[in-house]
């Protein structure tokens, strides 16, 4: 069970939010081309390690939160609202490949 | 992760193993079940090979063989980062079927279903492949209408399905609960020759019958990186020494996108858990494989007796191999609303394993832009089945330097050209359900 610390709500169970995917991807300009916005919709880092995601509490203020997690230990460094950045990068790099099994 | 430092027992010749039938069980029976061996040899991996399979689970080991059996090529190691079936071979629910709705799909799955109705015979090995038949629930006419519509789709390509009456669906399971208030049972629709297969036999069978056709199984071989050289692949890094290759295919679905990353490959992929569970052990009370429509659930019952049964995936990027309450709470409640007597059971085991979910549902049995490196992956939670067409299609890549005709559509290129196969027909979301 996660519990995600909503800024506005407090922290709260995973099952008042709806996962929304990687937050990390940024729309290309307009005129990219075909490749850039194949990336953007197909493509993802998927890393082993931490991940800026969306998380939307739909079971509570309804606000669009960017969160920072670990996807392989499931702790989460940071939530913030979808403009802001974290103030602070988490604790060590991402696990290489495979770590942890 | 070090791994700790592990010695090969002495390699034993593969085909010491023999032939297994009914005569030589009762022979070993009366001679103290003294003269079994190994089944598969102990490799040590050489430092070059012609084609290097990352990965020892089903699509892996399935894809040596093949590659031996039907191709000629044995120049073949499969590395394994621990022991074999350890990986989602050994995690899955263990259900075979072909009632998709995509042409293409039924037509790959139902070689597949066909590959595994001659599994035994071909790898002599009892895999305890059972055809009791797949039967999937409606509780409303609209969702009656899309499995007519996705039954007569598979009958049009002469795959089997039939349509069952409540009546019927109440005689083949009674343990259902037909008139639940909120989302009754209006019927069901039935793949007879859908069923299970014993999963880990699977990986046993395919490694033996590799290791007997002159591949390399190595166990305790961890793969950390690909490695290539002006675009084209030159092998492996593992926990046991660089391993030079002409051909590297990635077979380790659940981690695809990161041993891609290592050679610059960028998947339509993300990684989720799924979680399975197995109840306390209790005589026969269901003999086909139940699939919910009012909710995502999925039953059968093992030969030992437990109810093997899951749900959809949590939700969220992970590779934790393990499972969050909520779901299991989501599944639980599944099940109790469709079979009320699964409440008086306990639930004896709970595990997760990770899978690659593409971004249309659909596996990826491809090559990839870097020359020689293949990529067998994306299978979502739908891999298990396919093992032996993924096997078959992923040899066949690695030999032609083409795709498989019954794998044609499952390409990366794809993505890109728009001609993705959206078997649940969601967009370009890496949920499938």
């Amino acid at each position: 069970m996660l519990r995600i610390p909503c800024p506005w709500c407090g922290e709260r169970d995973e099952i008042e939010f709806r996962y929304r995917g990687d937050a990390s991807r940024e729309r290309p300009a307009a005129h990219a081309g075909l490749a850039a916005f194949n990336a953007l919709v197909y493509t993802r880092d998927n890393p082993c390690g931490w991940h800026a995601e969306w998380w939307l509490h739909v079971g509570g203020c309804r606000q669009l939160l960017k969160v920072v997690r670990h996807t392989l230990t499931h702790e989460i460094h940071w939530v913030g609202a979808p403009g802001e950045e974290p103030p602070s990068r988490p604790d060590g790099p991402p696990l290489p490949p495979q770590a942890g099994h | 992760m070090t791994v700790p430092p592990y010695s090969d027992p002495p390699a034993v010749p593969a085909e010491s193993s023999g032939r297994y039938s009914l005569w030589r069980l009762l022979r070993e029976g009366l001679n103290g079940q003294r003269g079994w061996s190994r089944a598969w040899a102990k490799a040590t991996p050489r430092p070059q090979y012609r084609v290097v399979i990352v990965g020892g689970g089903g699509h892996g080991l399935a894809t040596a063989f093949y590659l031996a059996s039907e191709h000629g090529i044995n120049d073949v190691a499969v590395l394994e980062k621990g022991p074999l079936g350890l990986g989602n071979v050994g995690r899955n629910t263990t259900i075979i079927r072909s009632n998709y709705f995509h042409p293409d799909n039924i037509r790959f799955y139902d070689f597949s279903l066909k590959l595994w109705e001659g599994f035994e015979r071909r790898l002599n090995f009892n895999a305890m492949v059972s055809q009791r038949g797949t039967l999937n629930l409606f509780h409303t006419e609209a969702q009656r209408d899309l499995f007519t519509r996705r039954a007569n789709q598979m009958r049009l390509l002469g795959v089997d399905a039939l349509p069952l009456s409540r009546a019927a669906v109440k005689h083949r399971v009674p343990l259902i609960d037909l008139d639940h208030g909120r989302y009754p049972v209006l019927g069901g629709f039935l793949q007879p020759r859908g069923g299970t297969v014993r999963h880990d036999a699977v990986a046993w069978a395919y490694a033996r019958a590799a290791s007997a056709a002159g591949v390399d199984v190595v166990e305790h071989c961890e793969v950390t990186a690909v490695r290539s050289a002006g675009g084209r692949v030159t092998g492996v890094d593992s926990s046991r020494g660089f391993i030079a290759a002409d051909t590297v295919c990635l077979a380790v679905a659940g981690h695809s996108s990161l041993l891609a990353a290592t050679a610059g490959v960028k998947l339509p992929i993300e990684t989720h858990v799924l979680q399975a569970f197995v109840s306390e052990p209790i005589k026969p009370v269901l003999d086909v494989v139940l699939t919910y429509g009012a909710g995502h659930f999925y039953i059968n019952q093992s030969d030992k007796g437990g109810l093997v049964f899951g749900g959809a995936i949590d939700g969220y990027n992970t590779y934790g191999q393990r499972g969050t309450l909520p779901m299991a709470e989501e599944v639980a409640a599944a099940g109790v609303t469709l079979l009320p007597g699964l409440a008086r059971l306990r639930v004896l085991r709970q595990w997760g394993g990770v899978m690659d979910m593409s971004m249309d549902g659909s596996p990826i049995v491809s090559k990839t832009g870097v020359e020689g490196l293949s990529v067998n992956g994306g299978w979502c939670y739908g891999g298990f089945k396919a093992i032996p067409a993924g096997g078959v299609t992923t040899a066949h890549l690695i030999a032609h330097g083409e795709p498989h005709p019954l794998a044609a559509h499952l390409t990366l290129e794809r993505f890109a050209t728009g001609r993705i196969v959206d078997e649940r027909g969601i967009g370009p979301y890496p949920y499938l359900h």
